[in-house]
């Protein structure tokens, strides 16, 4: 009896290592970056997000265009992902015929499955073409306000923008799938009763499912926030603060993605490493704060949602 | 509001909502149709078995590519699907501690990271100290990236597995690591499999993360010290250079890469599906 019970603490702290490297490698890649960016922060300070001019020729570091970037880019993504992400998930889980869910559900998450590349790649050839011809076409009384300026490139904010949403959507449409899934449905049938339309009574679920659906649309905007290739493929990467939707710009990814083996000298290295260490602390930040709010949504709902499309293969997060 | 105008704009809702289905489909009809229509007529047996012709000639194919590919993952598999099992193991077996909780957290934290920011973690880890960038650093970085899927995904399927089983082992004398191995985790092994080839298919369309680490290489290698092509970063290095042939190549490379994702996507649709069938026998 003593015997197996000893046998049982080895099995708990054999595996108990394993779970442990789990969380030390998180704790690792914090401590690593920060400790390969300390030149950059020692040299820069706070100034390095608040400088916008980069020149790694001249020695000069700073990152506010690239933070520009990104937080622009997403939050763009974001706009136009969000009320398609929604409406997905309420089509398949409250509208369509069963016979439907399972073939739709497959081909979103499909738009999950599909690698970054190829989305840079469809992006370069097919997507930004068609974004200039569209650019070229706006009249010119459009074309004079800041958010439209400039030359119609193609390459710049509104391609990216454009590719982050494709790529953002599964994300936040199934686990707001899922969220709706957790709502009791004598929600739906008390606003039924009461004689809503269908409209009505699925605005009173998602009502209901607030704040699982506001995580769902932050889990989209951390994963838009860290998008690498195909964001690198279509924005143009020119380091430029600017509202132009026009204006090619670059985000944080993307520059490390371009310059780090170029960086020549430590400094230049550091400065690169820096903007990963604080691209890391927001994503940690938002991805922390939309899993909280899946989760009290799981809590007080009937039901665990799972997260994250399964083709990404995550089945779960509750 | 008028009881008409209610049901006016309860119509103009339904409707949205079926228009966003179709919105979120014509992409991804457009990708598939070029990467097909393009990568088939890029795409022939060179590709598959000759190397990179030297800047400015045309032809010659991905032959280093595949096999990079195919040695980075294998890398990364073998670093991770351990790792993961186990953490997952640890994760089901005692779902109640806090420990295990902290644990998931640091699963759901790591699958979040961009994949950019693990490649400049494994910069650091697995290329700054050898002076080299190396298909073991790639495989190192991809192994990172994989280990959070595949812990979370055993941690599902284990939990899935009826209490029953695991009573009944233990019943029986069995101690906790014999019960697990020997009756929780075989029968939640085909679900498994499919997690993992799940996770490779992920993994293998990773590009950000090999930029810096098993970097890039016009000669065919399987050294494990040395820097080795993979698809994902020529495809990026042919579709960003100037040349109409390496942008033929690039499509050829990324027709590969959407079947392979398609294929396992399919392949653990299936396994599933015949799980699920095998349950509701039970």
């Amino acid at each position: 009896m003593a015997q197996a019970w000893r046998k049982d603490i080895g099995f708990r702290a054999g595996t108990g290592v394993f779970a442990l490297l789990l969380i030390g490698i998180v704790g690792a890649i914090g401590v690593e970056l920060t400790l390969q960016s300390m030149k950059s922060i020692n040299q820069f300070g706070l100034d390095f997000w608040r400088t916008e001019i980069w020149d790694p020729v001249a020695g000069e570091f700073g990152a506010l265009p690239f933070i520009w970037g990104t937080l622009y880019s997403s939050i763009l993504a974001l706009l136009l992902a969000t009320p398609i992400a929604l409406g997905i998930a309420v089509f398949i889980s409250e509208l369509c015929p069963a016979a439907l869910r399972q073939p739709l559900v497959f081909l979103t998450e499909l738009l999950a499955a599909i690698p970054s590349i190829v989305y840079g790649l469809w992006g370069i050839f097919v997507l930004v073409p068609a974004v200039r011809t569209l650019e070229a076409s706006l009249p010119g009384a459009v074309r004079s306000l800041p958010m439209f300026s400039g030359p119609p490139l193609g390459l710049g904010m509104l391609s990216a923008a454009l590719v982050l949403a494709i790529m953002v959507i599964p994300f936040s449409s199934s686990v707001a799938r899922e969220v709706l899934k957790s709502v009791p449905s004598a929600q739906r049938e008390a606003a039924y009763a009461l004689g809503a339309t269908r409209f009505e009574a699925i605005r009173a679920a998602l009502f209901y499912a607030r704040t699982g659906i506001i995580g769902a649309v932050m889990l989209g905007f951390g994963r838009a926030l860290g998008e690498t290739m195909a964001v690198t493929m279509v924005i143009g990467n020119n380091p430029q603060v600017s509202v132009s939707l026009f204006a090619p710009q670059y985000t944080m990814a993307a520059v490390i993605a371009n310059e780090f083996t170029e960086a020549a000298d430590e400094l230049y290295l550091a400065a690169l490493v820096e903007i990963g260490l604080v691209l890391f602390i927001i994503t940690l930040v938002v991805n922390t704060m939309s899993r909280l709010l899946i989760w009290s949504m799981a809590r007080s709902g009937a039901k665990a949602p799972a997260a994250e499309p399964a083709a990404a293969a995550v089945p779960g997060t509750a | 509001m008028t009881d008409t105008l209610r049901k006016l704009l309860s119509s103009a809702f339904v409707g949205f909502c079926a228009l966003s289905v179709l919105i979120a489909l014509v992409p991804l009809a457009f990708i598939l149709f070029f990467v097909v229509t393009q990568g088939i007529r890029a795409i022939n047996f060179d590709f598959f078995t000759h190397l990179p012709r030297p800047v400015g000639e045309t032809g010659g194919g991905m032959a280093n590519a595949i096999v990079g590919t195919l040695i980075v993952t294998g890398l990364a598999s073998l670093m991770a699907v351990p790792i993961g099992i186990v953490s997952g193991i640890y994760m089901s077996e005692y779902a109640g501690t806090r420990f295990a909780a902290a644990a998931r957290f640091a699963a759901d934290t790591l699958n979040g990271v961009p994949s950019i920011v693990v490649g400049v973690f494994a910069y650091g880890v697995a290329v700054l100290p050898f002076k080299q960038f190396s298909a073991m650093a790639g495989g190192f970085a991809l192994g990172v990236m994989m280990i959070p899927i595949i812990a979370r995904t055993t941690e599902e399927l284990l939990l899935l597995v009826p209490g029953s089983m695991r009573e009944g082992a233990l019943a029986l004398g069995a101690t906790r690591a014999r019960a697990v191995f020997t009756v929780v985790l075989p029968a939640a092994l085909p679900g498994i499999v499919t997690g993992v080839v799940l996770a490779l298919a992920r993994i293998a369309g990773e590009t950000a993360p090999l930029l810096f680490t098993s970097f890039n290489n016009r000669f065919f290698t399987t050294s494990l010290t040395q820097p080795i092509s993979t698809l994902t970063v020529q495809v990026f290095t042919y579709a960003t250079g100037p040349y109409e042939d390496w942008h033929r190549q690039a499509w050829a490379g990324a027709l590969v890469l959407v079947t392979i994702v398609l294929l396992c996507s399919l392949l653990a649709r299936f396994a599933t599906r015949r799980l699920e069938r095998m349950h509701a026998r039970s």
